[in-house]
């Protein structure tokens, strides 16, 4: 935390404006606070609509976890939250029910996700580095590019790749998946990197470069370390976006022994024809299992990077 | 700060006189080397993968191309089929529609509850992790599995509104009426990530300022219309922008609903699900490409129209 704050970007750091909020309305206010009883009235409705808001919001998702556990014909009779009896034969059926056990898919995802993720990190954060540290011929030229990269519709590239990468013979690998990663195609975290490396001091490289390091000592050695909680925000969301993606397996996925788990479960879907939800329920909160721990173990760095770079 | 402001601000800094640019120029040769090694992945990435592909559509999207032959020339074929294609028109009228009530609303839900949870208060990470999940889970087929049973006949919808008496039997998904409607839903749940945004935001706006208007005696409605929201607009516009290109751009959970076909009726049949059918079901690759190419014009037109537009609302504090 502290190391994130002493490093981040401008408008990360607890500012100004925290510091004299903080400030001036500690001491003061708090006594002031318990005397006016409109004032706790006033939080009481604010908490009321927040947890009304908040119910509803998570009330599908705790719904379909609970259904997952019950039988069909009872999922399709029963909108509320109490389960009477247990049963897990969901779980065993939507497991079997594709051609590979749905562990196969989970396995697919996996390596396509730790393929994406180590492309990003690479890439990405080297790009930033020249960005953020280098000078060059044409930088301005290049950055801005790299930044209209990121709002660049994906659609207006994906059918003369599709053609690329059929020429080369990898529809049906896991290749066009992760290959454009291992390019910094998702400009989004070049450019979060890129924020990241200006609010380190550069004091830091002058005094290793001083001591005889060059670039990639630099990179490696300073640059990096000071790095963890931008990579880490990176690999948070390239976990999640890369594990949820579904356009691009869907286009170059078409061998079932491919799948990764969102086609995987969308075929579920279309061979039960959705007669079977209590199953697809199962194996849909399987897949939700692994964005729901990436998303606990690094809402921290969710919510920074977010905060740092406006999002995507 | 954002990618936005940075790339508005990138032509400020640019070298004036003659002078400075030589200046320039030579101190940016120092690192000529080392830049461009650190920057090989990237450029190798811009120009194989993204310039180049978008460079070949373009010239695709004036042939007929099925993949299995070599592209054939057709001139301004495509384009002239586009004008007379209905399914492309109603594809354009469903993105249109989803893009701006969506877009709205889900601006509108995230700075409210954003507002709703500045200044310190009690369970604040608690909401915030309520609110921020959904659009973390909102783009996988589960949860688009999850709604298409949530809104179908006898779905979860339908059986809540029977608790409350209301004899329920309409098929949201399956009803050309409702089906968008049920999409757009979805898009509105998962205001979690603008909100994130604007709470990061807020957080900016140094106290004092409320502190002194609050002194003058200044409402609540008033501290938000002439505190909050001009300071926050900066923000507002960049969530704006790219909740804007990004809802154009849509398709698994439209894909799912409708079962790829954008039915019921067509009504569900979104831009990119449309390019897709023709692209990758009936293998008419020219022709979308040149949808692609139509979809980069809408979107680079709505941006610089927001772009545009924002001299007029957004205010810089610097």
């Amino acid at each position: 935390m502290t190391d994130l704050q002493a490093a981040a970007p401008a408008r990360l750091a607890p500012s100004r404006a925290d510091a004299t909020r903080a400030g001036s309305r500690q001491a003061p206010s708090r006594p002031e606070r318990r005397a006016h009883p409109a004032a706790t009235a006033r939080a009481l409705i604010k908490h009321l609509v927040l947890i009304a808001a908040s119910l509803v919001m998570i009330y599908p998702l705790l719904w379909m976890l609970v259904s997952s556990f019950r039988p069909t014909d009872v999922i399709f009779r029963t909108p509320g939250l109490w389960v009477n009896n247990l049963v897990t034969d969901n779980y065993s059926t939507g497991w079997n029910a594709l051609s590979e056990p749905f562990g196969h898919y989970l396995l697919n995802s996996a390596l396509v996700v730790v393929g994406a993720v180590l492309g990003n990190l690479t890439s990405c954060s080297l790009a930033a580095y020249a960005f953020a540290r280098l000078r060059f011929r044409l930088k301005t030229l290049w950055f801005s590019i790299m930044l209209v990269s990121i709002m660049l519709p994906i659609h207006v590239i994906v059918v003369p790749q599709y053609i690329l990468f059929n020429l080369l013979g990898w529809v049906n690998t896991f290749i066009p998946l992760v290959l454009p990663k291992f390019l910094a195609t998702d400009a989004f975290f070049v450019f979060l990197m890129v924020q990241f490396i200006r609010g380190i001091p550069r004091e830091l490289d002058e005094a290793a470069r001083i001591d005889g390091c060059g670039h990639w000592k630099i990179f490696t050695r300073v640059m990096l370390p000071l790095m963890g909680p931008a990579l880490a925000t990176t690999a948070v969301f390239t976990f999640i976006w890369t594990w949820s993606d579904f356009f691009t397996s869907l286009i170059y996925l078409t061998d079932p022994a491919k799948y990764t788990v969102p086609v995987a479960l969308r075929s579920f879907l279309d061979a039960t024809s959705g007669s079977n939800w209590g199953a697809m329920f199962a194996m849909s909160v399987v897949s939700l299992v692994p964005i729901f721990i990436a998303f606990l173990a690094g809402q921290r760095f969710l919510v920074k990077g977010i905060a740092t770079t406006g999002g995507k | 700060m954002s990618a936005i402001s940075e790339l508005s601000s990138l032509k400020i800094t640019r070298a004036r006189t003659p002078e400075e640019r030589r200046m320039r120029a030579k101190e940016a040769g120092r690192d000529n080397k080392a830049g461009y090694l650190f920057l090989a992945p990237w450029l190798v990435g811009l120009l194989v993968i993204t310039v180049g592909p978008m460079l070949a559509s373009l010239y695709l999207s004036f042939t007929d191309y099925s993949l299995i032959q070599a592209p054939r020339w057709a001139g301004l074929d495509n384009y002239a089929r586009m004008l007379e294609d209905p399914r492309l028109h109603q594809s354009l009228k469903v993105t249109f529609v989803y893009v701006f009530v969506s877009v709205p609303l889900q601006l509108l839900l995230a700075l409210a509850i954003a507002v709703l949870l500045d200044r310190g208060m009690r369970g604040l990470s608690l909401y915030r992790s309520i609110f921020y999940l959904p659009s973390m889970l909102g783009g996988s087929v589960a949860i688009a599995v999850l709604w298409r049973q949530i809104f179908g006949t006898e779905g979860l919808v339908n059986q809540i509104l029977r608790l409350f008496g209301v004899n329920a039997s309409t098929g949201w998904i399956s009803d050309p009426q409702y089906a968008l409607g049920t999409i757009i839903l979805l898009h509105v749940w998962t205001f979690g990530s603008p909100m994130v945004i604007f709470l990061a935001g807020l957080r900016q706006i140094p106290g004092m300022y409320y502190e002194a208007a609050a002194v003058d005696g200044a409402s609540r409605w008033t501290r938000f219309t002439r505190i909050t929201l001009p300071l926050l607009s900066p923000i507002i516009f960049f969530n704006l922008v790219l909740q804007i290109i990004g809802a154009f751009q849509s398709f698994t959970q439209a894909f799912v609903v409708s079962n790829g076909s954008g039915g019921p009726s067509d009504s569900t049949l979104f831009y990119t699900l449309y390019l897709y059918q023709r692209g990758f079901g009936q293998f008419q690759m020219g022709y979308a490409a040149a949808m692609a190419w139509l979809l980069v014009v809408i979107v680079g037109v709505l941006t610089a129209i927001n772009f545009f537009a924002s001299r007029y609302w957004v205010f810089y504090d610097d």
